[in-house]
């Protein structure tokens, strides 16, 4: 009796097309990836029917997260440089030059003044134990308006930008408005994740 | 797995020189792994959706306070935004009459719409001009409410367009009506 012979196929399939599109894909992710900047706090936006979109660049993004803590970030790594010489000028504290390119690089934080330095010197890991409690401003002593003041003479077009989490309360918030509003900062812009809504959401000129 | 294949050509019985047949296929395995992976890598990195912004302009801080104009009271709607994700709502000062509402589309946004429309009729029986004098809204958060409640009436007073609403800080007397409703 003859044996039965397994049909042998070969087992290599014609894998161009998916090689194409898996490159095509690579390109595509490449080309459009914008590295989201690591966040001191997760923030939850709340949602609104508004429809403008933030610019890419001269933004102060105020960063107010759940438990009231406000979070400063700007971008322009110049700018920045400029901003905490000026910012250590004001308030006597002497940044070394290392210090102000590490903090030119730096995307958010939320320390006061006068943690800054220690903080500039920590190396990248350890700067994410650290527990950060948010930069003051209370009537007293009142940080956020100096650094938005300062920020402001480094960078004239600045736009200011408000990101808070749908729990803050109200007065944290209210207190960060008045600040600005104290600045004479009249005009600025709250983040927020869209939703469609039909019949509402006009897109904005 | 790279199969190239030679096929020896005409070696001995001196016909036609053919050219080597080469068989074009390389193993793509290890390219195809690392272009799956980069795919990979900046499909979870990427961030899309830009944030959307809503834009704000609060009136300067006022150099005096005393010779604000005043407004008739008919013209006014107080809007409190309570905890819980409660609204309080009245006309006028006199004889307030409280309301609750929520921040849905058949809430809070009616009622705005609803309002205006009186306003307007009001003034008009007055004989004034009512789009030189419209409704005007009062937002009062109290302490507890949340971000996300100035966010949301913010939001509802561009969609209903009214002309003047102002944020102002809440009054005792405020806080009296909504214990009182709260009974």
């Amino acid at each position: 009796m003859p044996k039965v012979k397994p049909h042998r196929s070969s087992p290599t399939l014609d894998m161009t097309p998916m090689v194409d599109l898996a490159f095509l894909l690579v390109t595509f992710f490449m080309l459009t990836t914008k590295f989201a900047p690591e966040e001191p706090v997760q923030v939850d936006m709340p949602k609104s029917h508004a429809n403008f979109r933030l610019p890419d660049t001269d933004i102060l993004l105020l960063t107010v997260s759940k438990e009231g803590k406000v979070f400063f970030g700007m971008d322009g790594k110049f700018t920045k440089q400029t901003l905490l010489t000026n910012m250590g000028n004001a308030h006597k504290i002497k940044f070394t030059p290392e210090q102000i390119n590490r903090f030119a690089v730096l995307p958010s934080f939320g320390l006061p003044l006068a943690n800054l330095q220690k903080f500039l010197d920590m190396d990248q890991e350890e700067r994410k134990l650290i527990k950060q409690d948010g930069i003051p401003a209370d009537s007293l002593n009142n940080e956020l308006a100096d650094w938005i003041i300062y920020s402001r003479l480094a960078n004239p077009k600045l736009r200011i930008a408000i990101k808070g989490d749908s729990d803050t309360k109200f007065p944290v918030i209210n207190k960060v408005i008045e600040t600005l509003k104290s600045q004479d900062v009249n005009r600025f812009n709250l983040i927020t994740n869209l939703i469609a809504e039909p019949g509402v959401n006009e897109p904005e000129k | 797995m790279s199969e190239v294949q030679q096929q020896g050509g005409g070696d001995k019985k001196g016909g036609k020189v053919r050219s080597k047949k080469q068989s074009t296929r390389i193993d793509m395995t290890p390219m195809v792994d690392l272009a799956f992976l980069l795919l990979t890598f900046f499909m979870l990195t990427t961030t899309f959706a830009k944030p959307k912004t809503m834009e704000i302009a609060v009136p300067e801080k006022p150099k005096d306070t005393l010779h604000t104009p005043p407004v008739f009271e008919g013209r006014v709607m107080n809007l409190i935004l309570g905890e819980k994700d409660k609204i309080y709502w009245w006309m006028g000062i006199t004889k307030p009459e409280v309301h609750t509402t929520t921040y849905s589309k058949d809430g809070i946004r009616k009622i705005v719409l609803e309002k205006a429309k009186d306003v307007d009729a009001i003034v008009r029986g007055q004989g004034k001009d009512p789009s030189k004098l419209p409704m005007v809204i009062l937002i009062k958060p109290v302490d507890s409410s949340r971000y996300k409640n100035f966010v949301d009436i913010m939001d509802e007073m561009k969609i209903t367009k009214a002309p003047i609403y102002a944020l102002v800080p809440i009054t005792p007397d405020d806080k009296a009506l909504i214990k009182a409703n709260e009974k």
